[in-house]
């Protein structure tokens, strides 16, 4: 069937299996090439694969789970909305959540997802204790930092490359309330939001939305947002009975791809004015229930339509400290020249790079998306040519159209992971974007 | 006070697990029954875990009824409610020259729901009080060439629960019989299935839940096949037997 990632470019078809047990799943393996998925949130062509793409949501059980530790064992396809849904009443959290609770912990491993918290806490795959993995010859193996420890390592964040991701064993951090005490901080422009960024390193989440359209002194103004997890005693006196009980919200949809033209410059504008508005109205301490504050998106469901049937196009790169303040100006000036405009652009300060092919560096990651049109491919061709100028690297998570070249350019990891690929017979786990990036 | 213990039969299958999940998450404890328990131990863990209730499995094969004694006898209690959901689609074609297949079809879908379904009935009966859901089909409504094999076996069944229900009327036991209708499970997939008269297992599920609530006799899972049967059990059968279903 017709399939695409979230940003709904590229479109290809591919041949989609629904495996429900490991001898369905054994059996597949043995028709060539192919790659597992799990809900789709990855934003390219990272989970599709023309000759077999297995959906893994069939495996979908949580296992086990330790009250001492905070471990739970998840099979691959349970997704994130779940285990937030089934143990945050208990007073448990996730330690690190991408941007949508609709993703599946297999997906959340294989992209090595961030958060909010990265600066503090680094990815995901800081947090997964064992990985069972099954390897080109149908056995599984359990991968940890004792056991298969390469495997291991190259797995977290390995787009699914390395096999397919069957259970794994991760731990909850404890949280006293569904509550988040937000904090925002209107930024002139970048000098001003870098600055603060830096000042509030001690912050759990930190995070701010940019204003890609602003120019001259204002360039890069932004509004950042800092959160804590609050404490039952912070919560307003009618609240602390219950910390984990939120009112509930009624999900919007999107229903029809809207047309091209509601999401023009103009409004993109007036959005990002009102929203900085807002924020500096809005500067100091609030209350926000975990769903609003860490996913805002997904109480609009199906938000990628508002970008039309032709989908959209995502960028995120990180660069490196040093370098991240001139990078991040060219890459703001490029943008505002362009005459493109970005709806959700994101600004973060990152921790310390982990493990053999993980995203992450030290330094500031950008996000940014395009309604897709081939003035936006040209401005993102040019993006990679600054994020390459300043040593940085790319989100393949959310990459659709990078060429080899530039992954090399940017990553020298890229090389040792092909090697491993060859001589360690994974080369037939394989998605459009690994072909396409000669991985 | 505890929510009553739900038995069951079929557990494997997408609506069991729909079912069981439903009603866990509904405070009830749930008894699991299929064959091959040991691979079902995931699942009674996934929904132990989720709902915070308690879960048991039990080895059953509905093509053993001497073992049906002995399975009752090992629960560790006799449910309030016991849903049977075992289903054998089969291949109408294979069944139509191949006695033994077409044999496996009418033991999965008659025979052993229905002796199971009575025994459990005799000991509700006994007790006092009790819900039996059985889970058959529109099929058994009417013949048609495409799966009378299976519908005939669905049919025996329809009319199994209908009798027991008239039989335990006064018994204080209550007997519902669901006709799903077209639902997208693991039985159905591949075929191509119109979105209107099609339900997911979770909708189902909760279909189950609310009319068993009610003791409602007889549902559909979308209201939409009350009438959809209505006009194919009206079609007189010399018209009938000439249309291509």
């Amino acid at each position: 069937m017709m399939l695409s990632g979230w940003g709904r470019f590229p479109q290809q078809w591919c041949a989609l299996h629904q495996p429900r047990s490991e001898d369905e799943l054994r059996a597949l393996l043995v028709q060539g090439p192919r790659i597992a998925r799990g809900n789709g949130r990855g934003y390219g062509d990272c989970a599709m694969q023309r000759n077999a793409t297995l959906e893994m949501r069939g495996f979908s059980r949580m296992l086990a789970f330790e009250a001492e530790t905070g471990q739970l064992v998840a099979e691959a396809g349970v997704m994130l909305a779940d285990v937030i849904a089934t143990f945050l009443p208990r007073g448990w959290f996730v330690p690190v959540t991408p941007g949508t609770k609709f993703v599946t912990i297999g997906g959340m491993v294989a992209s090595d997802v961030h958060g909010k918290n990265h600066h503090r806490v680094g990815t995901f795959g800081r947090f997964v204790d064992w990985i069972d993995l099954m390897g080109e010859d149908g056995e599984v193996r359990r991968c940890s930092p004792q056991e298969n420890a390469e495997l291991f390592g190259w797995t977290i964040g390995g787009m699914g490359l390395t096999g397919v991701i069957l259970r794994v064993a991760f731990r909850l951090r404890r949280v006293e309330s569904a509550y988040i005490r937000q904090t925002t901080l209107p930024a002139r422009n970048l000098d001003h939001v870098m600055a603060l960024f830096e000042e509030h390193q001690a912050a759990t989440y930190s995070v701010a939305w940019i204003d890609c359209l602003n120019t001259g002194s204002g360039l890069g103004r932004s509004a950042l947002m800092l959160g804590e997890h609050a404490r039952a005693d912070e919560l307003p006196r009618d609240r602390r009975a219950a910390p984990f009980a939120v009112p509930k919200k009624r999900a919007r949809t999107i229903p029809i791809d809207l047309p091209r033209a509601a999401l023009g410059r103009m409004t993109v504008k007036a959005f990002n004015a009102l929203y900085y508005r807002n924020a500096r109205a809005a500067a100091g301490e609030k209350l926000v229930d975990w769903d609003s504050y860490f996913y805002p998106l997904d109480a609009i469901l199906e938000w990628n339509r508002i970008y039309g049937s032709r989908g959209f196009m995502q960028f995120q790169c990180v660069l490196p400290l040093a370098s991240a303040h001139a990078g991040l100006g060219e890459l703001l000036r490029a943008i505002t020249a362009s005459g493109q405009s970005s709806f959700l652009s994101v600004l973060k300060r990152m921790g310390a790079e982990h493990g053999p092919f993980s995203f992450p560096l030290e330094g500031y990651t950008l996000a940014l998306d395009f309604p897709f049109s081939q003035e936006a491919a040209r401005l993102i061709e040019r993006l990679d040519a600054i994020t390459l100028d300043h040593g940085g690297r790319f989100y393949l998570a959310k990459d659709a159209r990078m060429s080899a070249a530039t992954l090399r350019r940017s990553d020298h990891r890229a090389d040792a992971f092909t090697v491993l690929r060859h001589d360690k017979g994974m080369t037939n786990f394989r998605s459009s974007q690994s072909e396409r990036l000669c991985l | 006070m505890t929510a009553p213990t739900v038995l069951i039969i079929g557990a494997r299958s997408d609506i069991g697990m729909a079912l069981a999940h439903h009603y866990a998450a509904a405070g009830h404890r749930v008894q699991l029954a299929a064959r091959r328990m040991a691979e079902m131990e995931a699942d009674a863990a996934d929904i132990a875990l989720r709902h915070g209730t308690s879960t048991s499995v039990h080895d059953l094969d509905i093509l053993e009824p001497g073992s049906f004694a002995a399975f009752l006898d090992h629960l560790p209690v006799l449910p309030e409610v016991a849903i049977c959901v075992v289903g054998l689609l089969g291949d109408q074609a294979t069944a139509q020259t191949d006695l033994e297949a077409a044999r496996l079809t009418m033991r999965s879908n008659y025979e052993g729901p229905a002796l199971l379904t009575g025994l459990i009935a005799n000991r509700m009966e006994k007790r006092g009080s009790g819900t039996i859901i059985g889970i058959s089909s529109v099929a058994g409504e009417r013949g048609r060439a495409s799966n009378y094999i299976y519908g005939s076996a669905k049919a025996g069944y329809t009319a199994f629960l209908s009798g027991l229900r008239n039989r335990l009327s006064k018994s204080g036991v209550h007997v519902m019989t669901v006709l799903p209708g077209f639902v997208r499970t693991r039985m159905t997939a591949g075929m191509d299935l119109p979105a209107r008269l099609t339900a997911e297992p979770a909708a189902v599920a909760e279909a189950i839940y609310r009319a068993a609530a009610k003791r409602r006799d007889v549902i559909y899972a979308k209201p939409v096949w009350r009438l959809v049967m209505t006009v194919i059990r009206a079609i007189p059968e010399g018209i009938f037997k000439g249309i291509k279903l």
